[in-house]
């Protein structure tokens, strides 16, 4: 054991990243927490999942309008695995969209947007309109006639808001029609910009999370208005006595805690 | 909170310890709904659309005061007589006036900042402006040879498919429906209708008897012709929009008629120039009366109210 740790004290003295991951493992958490709650680490997962072979990927895909269909077909039928790999991106992708939804509405469902974790709703919400960037813009990376005319149409819907619409398009087309600089155009959205945000965000994301601690489920006493007393033991408020204010009663001791 | 504003007896209400929130309040249903009206107006009437933002506006005004209100009820604290920021280097000096210090540690701290953001700024402009500016200058449109005149017989369409750009290859193939209307004042007319749906960009199809396709050695690039036969319109497979032989909107959800093509006649060829929008199209053929724009996007309106939401397109 003292091998073992011996590393990770030389690494704790140095940065004290053992302690941060054990915070983060040890945090507490509310009692009452359900599966549901998964939600948001299958959400990260499955990101983490289509950022690993997207990156692979990106090794065999060439950009251009000569050769990206090509070598997708290449990645598809000739590459060991390639097969493999472009499935789990694509349907990992749908996978992705779905879970972020899901858990959108676990949150919403057990208003856990609400003070103070609003603002985490919030990069929830860019975080949703990111993903869905990423599905258009991955869209084009086939090159085939339906990944073109999908974003013909895509492009176009985005060109027909009031004012900016015309830009947009073209911006997003970089010109007047699609070229040969959309895809890669595209492409460098897909991989760069947009999967930067995505993880600058997700880091932001999970700050909140730990720094505000997790909420109960709304059928939980502690979100029905009861306290606790120092044993843990749930104390029925009256209804009639005005619950004290700003002295914890927001939530278990356990979060109070996190607040702290 | 709301409640605690309304309750008698005042008691010292301490607000750092609690959360600050908005009371609850039934406005934001009424303004989503006077929002919803306004959007469905846009596509149904103006008169829903004008109802929906009045309801909208009344209720967001409510709304907004409602939610103000416990800010704007708070008794404005009286301005604490704030000390002197006094600087651990200013040292004070005898006489009353005492002209204001300017601390050195602010200096710094500044213009640190300053030659910061200057730096930042010249790197990140001329990257940003690389990224966005060449979407939108040098857009020009290249003129196409399309062979000669006899390749398009008199009042019958004929599919044609070019490439647009000499430098982009099969990305820039283009197809455009081209009837030739004839002599009209010892002038030759043609009709050039752009393929895209006007619409979202999908490729209309003309409603015809197509012929054979054939090839047409031009100058430049490729050109395949291929006659069709008594066109009576036009539709697009993706959204069912539908056109006259004319280009103009019969049916479906186009806000207006197919793009067409300027041509000129170079040495006995046709000659493709720039492609304009269309409102709509009076007669047929070398009659035809044409309410021509500068190209605008499928799906972006360029004559009615609509058209207020594109005043501008690059």
């Amino acid at each position: 054991m003292a091998l073992l740790m011996a590393p990770l004290n030389w690494l704790e003295e140095r940065s004290g990243l053992v302690g941060a991951v054990k915070y983060f493992l040890f945090r507490k958490v509310p009692a009452e927490t359900n599966w549901f709650h998964t939600l948001g680490s299958a959400t990260l997962t499955a990101f983490l999942v289509q950022a690993v072979t997207g990156v692979i990927l990106a090794m065999y895909y060439k950009p251009s309008p000569e050769e990206a269909y090509h070598s997708i077909q290449h990645i598809t039928n000739d590459l060991t695995l390639g097969w493999l790999v472009r499935g789990m991106h694509r349907w990992g992708a749908s996978v992705f969209i779905i879970l972020l939804f899901l858990h959108m509405g676990r949150v919403f469902l057990f208003g856990a947007y609400k003070y103070p974790r609003e603002l985490n709703w919030l990069i929830g919400v860019i975080l949703l309109t990111m993903a869905l960037g990423e599905g258009l813009t991955g869209y084009l990376l086939p090159w085939d006639e339906t990944a073109y005319w999908a974003t013909v149409v895509a492009i176009n819907i985005n060109g027909n808001a009031p004012i900016a619409g015309p830009f947009i398009a073209d911006f997003l087309r970089g010109g007047a029609e699609i070229g040969e600089d959309t895809l890669a155009r595209f492409y460098s959205l897909h991989m760069l910009v947009i999967p930067g945000g995505l993880f600058a965000l997700i880091g932001l994301h999970l700050y909140l999370v730990i720094r505000l601690g997790v909420t109960e489920p709304p059928w939980t006493r502690a979100a029905a208005g009861y306290d606790f007393d120092e044993n843990g033991r749930p104390v029925r408020q009256g209804l009639v006595e005005p619950r004290p204010r700003g002295n914890g009663s927001l939530g278990t001791p356990a979060r109070s805690e996190a607040e702290v | 909170m709301a409640d605690e504003l309304e309750r008698p007896g005042g008691e010292p209400v301490e607000h750092e310890a609690e959360p600050h929130l908005p009371s609850p309040t039934i406005w934001p249903f009424a303004f989503a709904g006077g929002v919803g009206l306004l959007l469905v107006g846009l596509i149904i009437s103006w008169i829903i659309a004008a109802i929906g933002a009045v309801i909208a506006l009344i209720f967001g005004f409510l709304w907004i005061r409602e939610a103000t209100r416990e800010v704007r009820a708070r008794p404005v604290a009286e301005p604490e007589p704030e000390p002197e920021p006094v600087s651990e280097l200013a040292i004070p000096e005898e006489g009353e006036e005492e002209p204001e210090r300017y601390p050195r540690s602010v200096f710094l701290e500044m213009s640190t900042l300053g030659v910061g953001a200057l730096i930042g700024g010249i790197v990140t402009l001329p990257a940003l402006g690389f990224m966005i500016a060449p979407a939108f200058v040098d857009q020009g449109y290249e003129e196409v040879d399309l062979g000669p005149l006899a390749n398009f017989p008199e009042a019958q369409y004929v599919i044609t498919t070019f490439y647009s750009k000499s430098n982009e290859g099969s990305v820039g193939r283009r197809t455009a429906f081209i009837r030739n209307n004839g002599m009209k004042d010892d002038v030759p007319s043609f009709t050039i209708i752009s393929n895209r749906c006007a619409h979202l960009g999908c490729p209309t199809q003309p409603a015809g008897l197509p012929g054979k396709e054939q090839e047409v050695k031009t100058s430049a690039r490729p050109v395949a012709i291929t006659p069709v036969a008594s066109v009576s319109g036009f539709q697009c497979p993706c959204h069912g929009g539908a056109y006259d032989s004319e280009g103009n909107r019969t049916a479906g959800p186009p806000v207006r008629a197919l793009d067409r093509y300027q041509f000129l006649i170079k040495d006995g060829n046709l000659v493709l120039g720039t492609p304009y929008s269309v409102g709509k199209v009076e007669g047929t053929g070398a009659d035809a009366v044409i309410e021509a724009y500068s190209l605008a996007d499928p799906g972006q309106h360029v004559d009615g109210p609509e058209q207020i939401f594109y005043p501008y397109i690059p």
